[in-house]
């Protein structure tokens, strides 16, 4: 690529990027599944073959289709209220992405915004804000969400909450040295000489040139996000356990492992595999977005 | 170098006053009240009052605070509610468990971690690198919860090899003197203990230590690769050393600096994963402690807990940060 650099202002057009993105085979083999997810979680309600809910005693504990003793009808078999794994394992999907987005974009927006702050007023603020990202840093993220859970109660506005507010650092900390990075080019001094506002330079000039790293740790987030929901709802402080999610399947599955194994791995199978969607769609951002990834 | 200590110290005391002010602060606004989860059903008005007050529960919150961190100075960290037990010294009891179980795990990542990167810095202009990419891209992916329940499903059931829960068969006899059985046991030559010790070990253990292992492998392999650019190494390739020996003895000594920071600080998020794996494992450490105790809205063991993890996180980090500058001469007057 000929060096422009002089003649370029830091910004950069989306169309390009996107275009470098969706060319990107890990982008699109994790946002494909991510993808498929999405429709399994909003269409729950049509795609599911049975009520997630229906219990009936003489089907319990039926294997997956293919094991001796399977019954049609019943793909992935039943746990020991004979209720359907599969229909359960759709609507938990609409559980925990419901939850992880939410939660990511909340921490996203508070994160930036704090690390937007101390990373451009330095002194004091900075001062205040790497204090309390290093308090928060010592207290273990799991114990903290199953703290705050437990002092709010079960739910999934408490699960969100949770995750928002142990998260948050992440983006904090990336975004408040990005920021200081930005502080100290040429465009931001002269956006300064022309006489803009700090709050103009912050929000017109920073704040996009960093939007592409917050976007490719939102990415990461988001999978983090899905497995704290399944660890809250494993240890029985997520939803009421009438909604089916993950966590409460693979809880419930452990408690039966011997007698019906699939209860346990179907739910597993999918956190895994959003998990590692989550990081490829991620990874996959990171290279074709982010501009010093390019070079 | 006294300055810096004294200046790291001195933040480091900021952070943990700074814990005990929110992790105080999150119990007392709680609703829902521990004292009407401990009373008998028969209990009058009366017996409630006292034992809010035994509790020191009906006091205002600000005095609430300062008794609670007079006493904490003391080494007197309340009593659990719902175990009726002094917290220090449940938390004395259960913290050799998880010591243990974090060192081994740390050791676990240190030794995968390095043996990946030197695999890795072996092939890396060969196509079986590829092999290697995969592997540390899945441990790095992978959060400790995902891998020990995998390993649940894989070493638990699937193939039986490997017991589900606990520390230690309880058929076994269990006359420990201290709480770190694996180093009592392996000091006293009770090799069978040892081995059946390790066994219920090894599933957390390794739960622990994978994510870990893909920090470190990335970390040391970028600083190998480095390394291995450099003049001095061309040189010993030049007099006839072979790779492997060029990584281990040339290469190693200046990639190791830059790796042991970090691992030091992904130290304090591997014990941060001891709570969950820890619960899923049935390992009686403080981590398993410490979910019953959420569960059981046991404020004052919650508070000695949280306090525990942010002592041993803090100081982690403040070793993590002398070991550098020791280590590295640069730092040193800096």
């Amino acid at each position: 690529m000929v060096d422009t650099s002089l003649a370029q202002t830091p910004h950069r057009s989306w169309q390009p990027a996107l275009r470098a993105a969706l060319g990107d085979p890990k982008v699109l083999v994790g946002g494909g599944f991510i993808a498929f997810l999405i429709v399994l979680a909003l269409g729950a309600d049509l795609l599911a073959p049975h009520d997630p809910l229906a219990q009936d005693l003489m089907l319990g504990s039926l294997p997956p289709v293919g094991m001796a003793g399977a019954e049609p009808g019943y793909w992935l078999g039943t746990d020991d209220l004979g209720r359907d794994v599969l229909s359960r394992f759709i609507h938990g999907t609409r559980t925990a992405l419901t939850v992880a987005f939410i939660a990511a974009t909340i921490a996203a927006v508070v994160g930036t915004f704090v690390g937007l702050l101390a990373g451009y007023f330095g002194g004091w603020v900075d001062a205040v804000v790497s204090r309390l990202i290093e308090i928060w840093m010592a207290f273990p993220a799991v114990l903290l969400s199953i703290l705050i859970v437990a002092i709010l109660g079960s739910g999934v506005h408490s699960v969100i909450f949770a995750i928002a507010i142990i998260d948050w650092t992440r983006f904090a900390r990336v975004v408040r040295a990005e920021t200081m990075a930005q502080r100290q080019t040429d465009y931001v001094t002269a956006g300064q000489v022309l006489g803009f506002s700090r709050l103009g330079i912050l929000a017109g000039e920073i704040l996009p040139n960093v939007l592409w790293v917050v976007l490719g740790l939102f990415t990461l987030e988001l999978g983090l996000a899905v497995v704290i929901e399944a660890i809250l709802s494993f240890v029985g402080l997520s939803v009421s356990s009438d909604t089916p999610t993950w966590g409460g399947m693979i809880a419930q599955g452990r408690g039966i492992i011997y007698q019906a194994w699939w209860v346990f791995a179907l739910p597993l199978a999918g956190l895994l595999a959003t998990v590692l969607a989550f990081n490829q769609l991620g990874a996959g951002l990171r290279r074709s977005l982010d501009p010093v990834m390019q070079r | 170098m006294i300055e810096l200590v004294a200046k790291r110290a001195g933040m480091a005391a900021i952070t943990l006053f700074g814990v005990a002010v929110v992790v105080f602060v999150l119990l007392r606004v709680a609703p829902g009240d521990p004292i009407a989860m401990m009373i008998g059903p028969g209990a009058t008005a009366e017996d409630i009052v006292r034992l809010r007050a035994s509790y020191g529960l009906d006091q205002s919150l600000f005095n609430q605070f300062w008794i609670w961190l007079g006493s904490l100075v003391q080494g007197d960290f309340g009593t659990s509610i719902s175990r009726r037990v002094g917290v220090g010294q449940l938390l004395l009891e259960r913290l050799p468990a998880t010591i243990e179980l974090a060192i081994m795990a740390l050791l676990v990542a240190i030794v995968l971690g390095g043996f990946i990167a030197i695999i890795g810095t072996l092939w890396r202009r060969h196509w079986s690198v590829g092999a290697v990419d995969g592997v540390n891209g899945l441990l790095l992916a992978i959060p400790e919860f995902v891998w020990a329940l995998a390993l649940v499903l894989v070493l638990g059931v699937a193939l039986p090899v490997l017991p589900l829960s606990g520390r230690i068969n309880p058929s076994l006899p269990t006359d420990f003197k201290t709480g770190f059985y694996l180093l009592e046991a392996l000091l006293t030559l009770r090799f069978d203990l040892a081995l059946d010790l390790a066994r219920h070990m090894a599933m957390p253990v390794l739960a622990l230590a994978l994510p870990l292992a893909g920090i470190i492998a990335r970390v040391l392999r970028e600083a190998l690769g480095e390394a291995m650019m450099q003049d001095y190494v061309t040189l010993a390739r030049v007099k006839g050393m072979s790779e492997l020996r060029l990584i281990l003895s040339e290469a190693m000594r200046n990639a190791v600096g830059p790796t042991l920071a970090l691992t030091g600080v992904q130290f304090t998020f591997l014990i941060g994963g001891t709570v969950i794996v820890e619960k899923i494992f049935s390992y009686p450490g403080l981590g398993n402690m410490a979910i019953d105790a959420v569960i059981n809205r046991d404020f004052p063991l919650i508070q000695g807990l949280v306090l525990m993890f942010g002592v041993i996180f803090i100081l982690i980090n403040l070793i993590v940060d002398f070991a550098v500058v020791a280590f590295n001469p640069r730092l040193r007057h800096g």
